[in-house]
């Protein structure tokens, strides 16, 4: 087969310094869907012939990096589809990883002239987007799904399996580690916001709560994720949210310069906003984890928000009080 | 209590089966497991609604209201008077929302 070699991108399975940075930089959240894309189209990696495999990934450079990384001592191409810089499972789950966006590069990149096979390698969680018979039906090209991580291509390709293990998501401490410095620099405007409007309601004290909460409950969260005794993520964000909170309710306690009843006073309502606080940042940690379903989401949407809402309004209203009674000096009688 | 995820939308009728293995084929969290003749469904409380198996059965065996498990997504959509189904949460549009936790 004649396949003029401009016909494809290329690229290798070899990380460089800038591959680094540009992971390290999109681990933090930096220009997140906009600077960390790739060029759709077929990219060969190595010298691949007409019989070498396919893979398919989104142009997400760390989905694309991860599977090129492994391909090391191997010829192979690379189809990448256009998902916006979205990774697999998420652009599966929007339908932009999917059946119409597949059949459209195959096209497009006359990918049929290029290899004499019809198989395409997919990963297993692009399925949620891919209909594997329609695809056949569509283009010719049958779909093998291979494992769920990269890492274990070069298993997958010697073996021409993919195990019971490399089928699973996995949520272990690597898993979630990775998860905590984008939440950090989301969290940081809030972070700024919630700090100004706590100095002037409490001082310092107030503040270093603030920031204990909205940086504390995501490290605490990934962190300790399985051993938090809880399963719906609110209310494991609501126990973390009442650990961070102790430290600043036991300082207010003891720092009140008035009577017993005032200090408990102005301590409690960080009892009930913080753990509030908390239960709703690990509420929106559900999109970022592969364990919640939407019924489950939608539930705990449901059970929790006006639980928040009235423990945020509680504590609200005892601050509010705490503030006017210390005003008018009712606290040192 | 405490559990909001004993539940799935997930439906299966195994007499369609044609045990092509497809589904526990493509499911990230061991929900089906074959058995031989058909593909049984063991493990329902861990679905979390992908729709990988529906989207790739080709008998339409399994039936599944599927979508994304994104709470930041569904209360966004609702404080825009969307549905919180509807699953437009900007994520891969080209300026995306922030609240993102996709990428």
């Amino acid at each position: 087969m004649n396949t003029p070699s401009n016909q494809f991108l290329h690229s290798t399975s070899t990380l460089t310094f800038k591959d680094r940075w540009d992971h390290f930089t999109a681990r933090l959240g930096w220009q997140r869907t906009t600077h960390h894309r790739v060029n759709p189209g077929l990219y060969a990696i190595g010298n691949p012939n007409p019989e070498s495999p396919v893979f398919v990934t989104a142009n997400y450079t760390l989905s694309f990096d991860a599977v090129r990384s492994t391909l090391k001592d191997m010829d192979a191409y690379i189809l990448v589809l256009n998902t916006k810089g979205i990774n697999v499972w998420c652009a599966a789950g929007k339908g932009s990883f999917g059946t119409y966006e597949l059949a459209r590069r195959i096209e497009q990149t006359e990918l049929a002239k290029v290899v004499s096979h019809r198989v395409l390698i997919l990963p297993q969680l692009g399925a949620a987007g891919i209909s594997a018979h329609e695809v056949k039906k569509q283009t010719g090209f049958v779909v093998k799904y291979g494992p769920v991580r990269a890492e274990d291509i070069p298993e997958y390709m010697n073996t021409s399996k993919a195990t019971t293990e490399m089928r699973q998501v996995r949520f272990a401490l690597r898993d979630r580690l990775v998860l905590i410095p984008v939440e950090l620099v989301n969290l940081f405007l809030p972070l700024i916001a919630a700090s100004i409007v706590f100095y002037f309601l409490g001082g310092w004290i107030a503040v270093g709560a603030a920031a204990a909460t909205v940086w504390g409950v995501p490290i605490l969260f990934f962190l300790l994720f399985p051993r938090i005794p809880t399963k719906d993520f609110s209310t494991k964000g609501f126990l973390v949210g009442l650990f961070l909170a102790l430290p600043t309710a036991m300082v207010t306690f003891l720092l009140h310069d008035s009577n017993v009843w005032f200090g408990l006073l102005k301590a409690f309502p960080f009892l009930l906003a913080i753990p509030a606080v908390g239960g709703f940042i690990s509420l929106n940690f559900t999109g970022s984890s592969p364990v919640a379903s939407r019924t489950g989401v939608k539930k705990e949407i449901f059970r929790y928000i006006p639980v928040m809402a009235w423990l945020a309004g509680i504590s609200l209203v005892m601050f509010l009080a705490s503030a006017i009674l210390a005003w008018i000096g009712v606290s040192h009688v | 209590m405490f559990n909001s995820y004993t539940t799935s939308t997930l439906l299966y009728d195994s007499e369609l089966c044609i045990n092509c293995g497809r589904c526990w084929e493509v499911c990230p969290h061991g929900v089906f497991v074959p058995d031989g003749k058909v593909a049984q469904l063991v493990n329902s409380q861990a679905c979390i609604e992908c729709g990988a198996c529906a989207l790739n059965c080709p008998v339409k065996a399994i039936v599944v209201e599927s979508g994304v498990g994104c709470a930041a997504a569904m209360i966004q959509a609702a404080l825009r008077g969307q549905k919180m189904e509807s699953g437009t949460c900007g994520c891969s549009e080209d300026s995306p929302s922030t609240a993102c936790n996709c990428g």
